[in-house]
């Protein structure tokens, strides 16, 4: 088992996992200040017969220290986060050569339409797979999610990519695989008894691996509903 | 405008009711208002625990028969074995009981109700019946959502956030009824929660007794006062949300049916505008009752008594302004994300002053170890874990990953069970003498104290590694995810634990019943406190005082100079000490 | 003595009253057969992709394909209910029997794929696959459920209140996967199968409105009159529209 985040898979894996052990760090100074401190205090400031505790109300040097350094801890944070966000969600953040994915998810299962040989969706080569989804390594690739019945939601841990997809609104997210093989594909938001079960796979492949998929495809016998 | 004083010996020499059903059952007494929320939440939180030890069976044995499961009827279970819809309905009813149900009626219910009138120096609420009508409807709220298992069909089941569509659409969750009921509980629960708060607010506002002024009213009274405020305007938008979902599921409404127009989304900007202040009501009472056992604990004055209070107002402020941080996944517009991330980011700051100043507190204290005072250094300790694990879901690149999964979880417990329910073990032990004359017993409290805390951490702390490795929530069964069976054998740890840390609590049920009969009388001010309440006898009679008392200083003077003792109560007057203007309004 | 033969006499006539006025299962004699035949160009069903379901894949040696329309070799149509509609005796009843209608889930499909059961009688929902299926009934008349059955070996039981041509049955996990049932309150119904003949057995004589119900191809009626033994043939023909 392990104990860190799953292995990075995608362009976006550095910036996310160097955010969260940026956070780790910081908030485990924090954390060892305050667990240390308050077993420190319980200790040496047990009471003792005879004896009154030193009567304060308050340090506000102290106050105004400790009130300073967390506000610009967390509005760097803020700004730092808010840079990678608008790279990876922004309204402008799809880069303009990502594959679009057709993804029509509903109870309990994943429709994933590739655009083809063509590179188009919505055209006559289109391939449509239930639970399976395959792209091509170090291209960025744009989901286009539509949900026909409750919220669902489309994650792939690897990728650290995660986008709700709402019925009556046509969300977009886009990713870009750096390592073939093949992932897993989850459902991250509750959407009935079946939830559990919407397990979807995703094959990231090399260009030559993508085209014989391609070709594979196209021949009758592996025609789909 | 008369002052409470000219109100106070007409209204002192009231007598109380006599009749059994008077004094106990339909009281208007706030105290006895307050122990019938201790006794009806304490139940609701017996009820949640139970539902959390039946999720903990399936997600450590999947598909393995539940002990006991066989009572369950078969559309709950098959051969014992919990069936995928029943999993869900035990997620939604465990959130569901504890948020609303336990927690919340434990903090408010209970505690605003018992000590706010005592504290400040009144009679009792201002409006003693609509106070007695509160009671009544939360009880009623409770058994309609308790109801909910007996329907056909059962009970809720789209989540204790209730997202819509799914909460719209019998046919797509599966639950009809149930569903209906918690929505007609919740706004009945809603009802209950106004009622409450305009009477917390107007006696803090109303009822001081002369001398009692903003400033000498304890942190526990500002926060209860704090949160009554965020009550009373976040319930109604949560009861609203609950009619127009009632509306869609029964009058043919589409208010969150986007076939028909409406947005699935407006649900949860509508539940999450209530929800983010309804998490600060969950923790303001339990951080201002905290702070006044430890202050009596470290038998030395809160540490930055003002920046407290500010901080109490500021984190209900800035409480408005965040709801969007659980939608930072949602489709909603990805600025937004960006502005509720600052807004979120900021909130850490007041939380952050508070917990630097109870550490403040008990430097340099004198600080005596009852159980209270274990149980909110306790507190402090596990909820700066939780307010720490929120800034990794306040950075929204790195929520990506964490959102909807057991990292989240484990954050909401450590500020719930390590925060809120850690302060209630302290709060029901400290207020125990007061309400029922009696003592707990102090070595079994403290050997509840400590296991409890041990395994609590055994069962959270590892859900933030399981969140880290992507499992997500409300899974029926993680093995189903190739990605997710390395981490099955902790997922059984933390079951097993957990079945442990919920026997432990029985020595806390067991000592809080046995003392209410068989327990030591309790002195008059067992804790060596300020606070108003220890000057009246236990337990208080009704109307608490003949005539209000009078202040002479704010609760925190411990370890004065001024006298021997290393306590001064509020009202005990000095030689150097006025005779103070009457208070109330204003001052 | 006299009192006792009168209250004997009065009580034989009032069980002879209520009796007479009871519903009774009317069993006949008569038998109405026939065949499906189905005209034009056969259409292709298509394949169902089980791959990312294991469990299911392997039960199957060559891909399977969807069920909407199944014509037989001989060139007649499986899968049509076929039912009584109108003409049996006033005040008849007929008792639900006993034994469960079985319908089983095996490999992500059910078996069978159109079924008949009474009212009142239950219909045992059996899973046979090691995966989750959930059940979602669409009734209109009748009281919809959506339950599932995670494991294989399971077996719920449902009963329907109310007559219903046709209750559509599916599960949203495999989304090929559906049923049709036709609840009736009689037990004059039958399935064509892989012959693509049905028989209604059991029937007294009348003239009857036979009904005949394709999932895809829509209803179409005989009238058919049966005497109290023998037996009668409908033959029923459906073409692509």
């Amino acid at each position: 088992m392990s104990w860190w985040l799953p292995r990075q898979a995608s362009t976006f894996g550095p910036a996310i996992d160097g955010l969260f052990i940026a956070i780790l760090i910081i908030t485990g100074i924090a954390f060892v200040i305050v667990e240390v401190g308050l077993v420190w205090f319980a200790i040496k400031y047990r009471g003792r017969p005879g004896r009154k505790a030193f009567y304060t109300h308050g340090v506000t040097k102290a106050e105004v220290i400790w009130t300073a350094i967390p506000a610009v801890t967390v509005v760097a944070l803020g700004l730092v986060s808010n840079h990678y966000w608008v790279e990876m969600k922004g309204r402008n953040s799809v880069p303009p050569d990502a594959m679009p994915i057709g993804v029509h998810v509903k109870q309990f299962e994943w429709s994933f339409m590739h655009p083809g040989p063509d590179g188009q969706l919505g055209t006559a080569d289109d391939i449509k797979l239930r639970n399976q989804l395959h792209i091509l390594l170090n291209r960025p690739v744009v989901v286009h999610l539509e949900a026909e019945d409750v919220i669902h939601s489309f994650f792939v841990p690897e990728f650290r990519v995660k986008q709700d997809a709402v019925p009556g609104m046509h969300i977009s997210a886009w990713f870009q695989a750096t390592d073939t093989g093949e992932y897993e594909i989850g459902c991250a938001e509750l959407c009935g008894m079946g939830h559990y079960k919407m397990r979807a796979r995703v094959f990231v492949h090399t260009p030559e691996a993508f085209q014989a998929w391609m070709t594979q495809q196209a021949t009758p016998t592996e025609a789909t509903p | 405008m008369t002052s409470v004083a000219a109100h106070a010996p007409a209204h002192g020499v009231h007598h109380g009711p006599t009749s059994f059903w008077r004094k106990y059952i339909f009281s208007t007494d706030h105290k006895i208002i307050g122990i019938q929320f201790l006794f009806v939440s304490l139940f609701f939180l017996l009820v949640g625990g139970l539902l959390a030890m039946q999720i903990r069976w399936q997600l450590g044995f999947p598909g393995k028969p539940m002990p006991g499961g066989g009572i369950l009827p078969e559309s709950m279970t098959a051969g014992g074995v919990i069936l995928p819809e029943y999993y869900i309905t035990l997620v939604t009813m465990h959130g569901t009981f504890m948020v609303f149900f336990a927690i919340m009626p434990l903090l408010v219910g209970v505690y605003a109700n018992f000590l706010i009138p005592l504290k400040v120096g009144a009679h009792d609420m201002a409006f003693p019946r609509i106070n007695m009508a509160s009671f009544w409807l939360a009880l009623t709220a409770g058994l309609i959502m308790f109801a909910g298992f007996f329907v056909p069909e059962g009970a809720a089941r789209a989540g204790w956030t209730m997202y819509a569509p799914l909460s719209a659409r019998p046919d797509l969750s599966g639950s009809n009824i149930g569903q209906k009921l918690w929505c007609l509980s919740i706004i009945f629960l809603g009802l209950s929660s106004i009622l409450g708060s305009l009477n917390y607010i107007t006696t803090v506002i109303n009822n001081r007794a002369p001398g009692m002024t903003w400033f000498r009213m304890p942190l526990s009274v500002w926060a209860l006062f704090i949160t009554a405020i965020l009550g009373l305007l976040a319930l109604p938008v949560l009861s609203g949300a609950a009619i127009m979902l009632l509306f869609d599921q029964t009058l043919g409404t589409h208010f969150f049916d986007p076939a028909a127009g409406g947005q699935a989304l407006l649900w949860q900007h509508l539940f999450w505008f209530f929800g983010h202040p309804e998490v600060y009501i969950l923790i303001l009472p339990a951080m201002g009752m905290v702070s006044d056992i430890i202050a009596n604990g470290s038998r030395k004055p809160i540490f930055g008594y003002h920046s407290m209070v500010f901080a109490i107002v500021g984190i209900a402020f800035l409480g408005w302004m965040v709801w969007g941080h659980h939608m930072f996944m949602s489709g909603m517009n990805p600025m937004l994300g960006s502005t509720f991330m600052v807004s979120t980011m900021l909130i850490a700051v007041p939380s952050a002053i508070k917990v630097f100043n109870w550490m403040g507190t008990m430097w340099r204290g004198n600080i005596r170890f009852h159980v209270p005072m274990l149980n909110a250094i306790g507190f402090v300790g596990m909820f700066a874990i939780g307010g720490l694990s929120g800034v990794f879901m306040a950075a929204t690149p790195v929520d990506m990953f964490i959102h909807d999964t057991y990292f989240i979880v484990a954050h909401l417990h450590y500020v719930l069970f390590g925060g809120s329910l850690f302060a209630l073990f302290g709060a029901i032990t400290y207020w125990y003498p007061k309400m029922f004359g009696k003592v707990m017993n102090e070595r079994w409290g403290k050997i509840h104290f400590w296991l409890t805390m041990v395994f609590y951490n055994l069962v959270f702390f590892p859900m933030h590694i399981i969140g880290m490795g992507g499992q997500m929530r409300r899974l029926y069964d993680p093995t189903i995810y190739t990605f997710l069976k390395p981490q099955q054998p902790m997922n059984e740890f933390i079951s097993i634990c957990a079945f442990i840390l919920f026997a432990v609590q029985i020595i806390f049920a067991l000592n809080f019943l046995l003392n209410l009969k068989w327990g030591k009388k309790a002195p008059q001010n067992p804790w060596e406190d300020n606070g108003l309440e220890w000057t009246l006898p236990n337990p208080a009679p009704h109307g608490n005082w003949e005539r209000p008392p009078n202040v002479y200083r704010g609760p925190y003077e411990f370890a004065s100079p001024q006298v021997p003792e290393d306590y001064l109560p509020q009202t005990r007057k000095l030689p150097t000490d006025r005779e103070p203007a009457a208070a109330g309004t204003g001052h | 003595m006299r009192r006792l033969g009168l209250t004997i006499a009065l009580g034989a006539a009032l069980a002879g009253l209520v009796a007479a006025r009871a519903p009774r299962a009317v069993q006949g004699g008569s038998t109405v057969t026939g065949r499906i035949k189905f005209t034009g160009a056969k259409p292709v069903n298509p394949k169902i992709d089980m791959s990312e379901e294991p469990e299911c894949k392997k039960k199957y040696t060559a891909q399977p394909s969807g069920e909407a329309v199944v014509v037989n070799a001989n060139g007649t149509l499986a899968n049509v209910f076929v039912y009584v509609k109108s003409g049996l005796p006033a005040g008849g009843s007929y008792p639900a029997p006993a034994t469960p209608v079985v319908i089983d889930q095996d490999g992500c499909r059910y078996h069978p794929h159109v079924l008949g059961i009474q009212v009142g009688q239950n219909l045992e929902i059996r899973n046979s696959d090691p995966v989750l299926h959930n059940i979602k009934a669409k009734p209109t008349k009748n009281r919809p459920f959506n339950i599932s059955q995670p494991n294989a070996g399971m077996k719920t039981n449902r009963t329907f209140a109310a007559p219903e041509v046709m209750v559509p049955l599916e599960c949203n996990v495999h989304g090929w996967m559906n049923a049709f049932l036709g609840v009736l309150p009689h037990p004059f119904f039958a399935v064509s199968g892989s012959d693509g003949s049905y028989t209604i057995k059991g029937l007294p004589a009348g003239t009857y409105t036979i009904e005949a119900w394709h999932e895809k191809y829509g209803t179409q009626t005989a009238t058919v009159t049966v005497a109290a033994t023998g037996s009668k043939t409908a033959d029923f023909t459906f073409a692509p529209k």
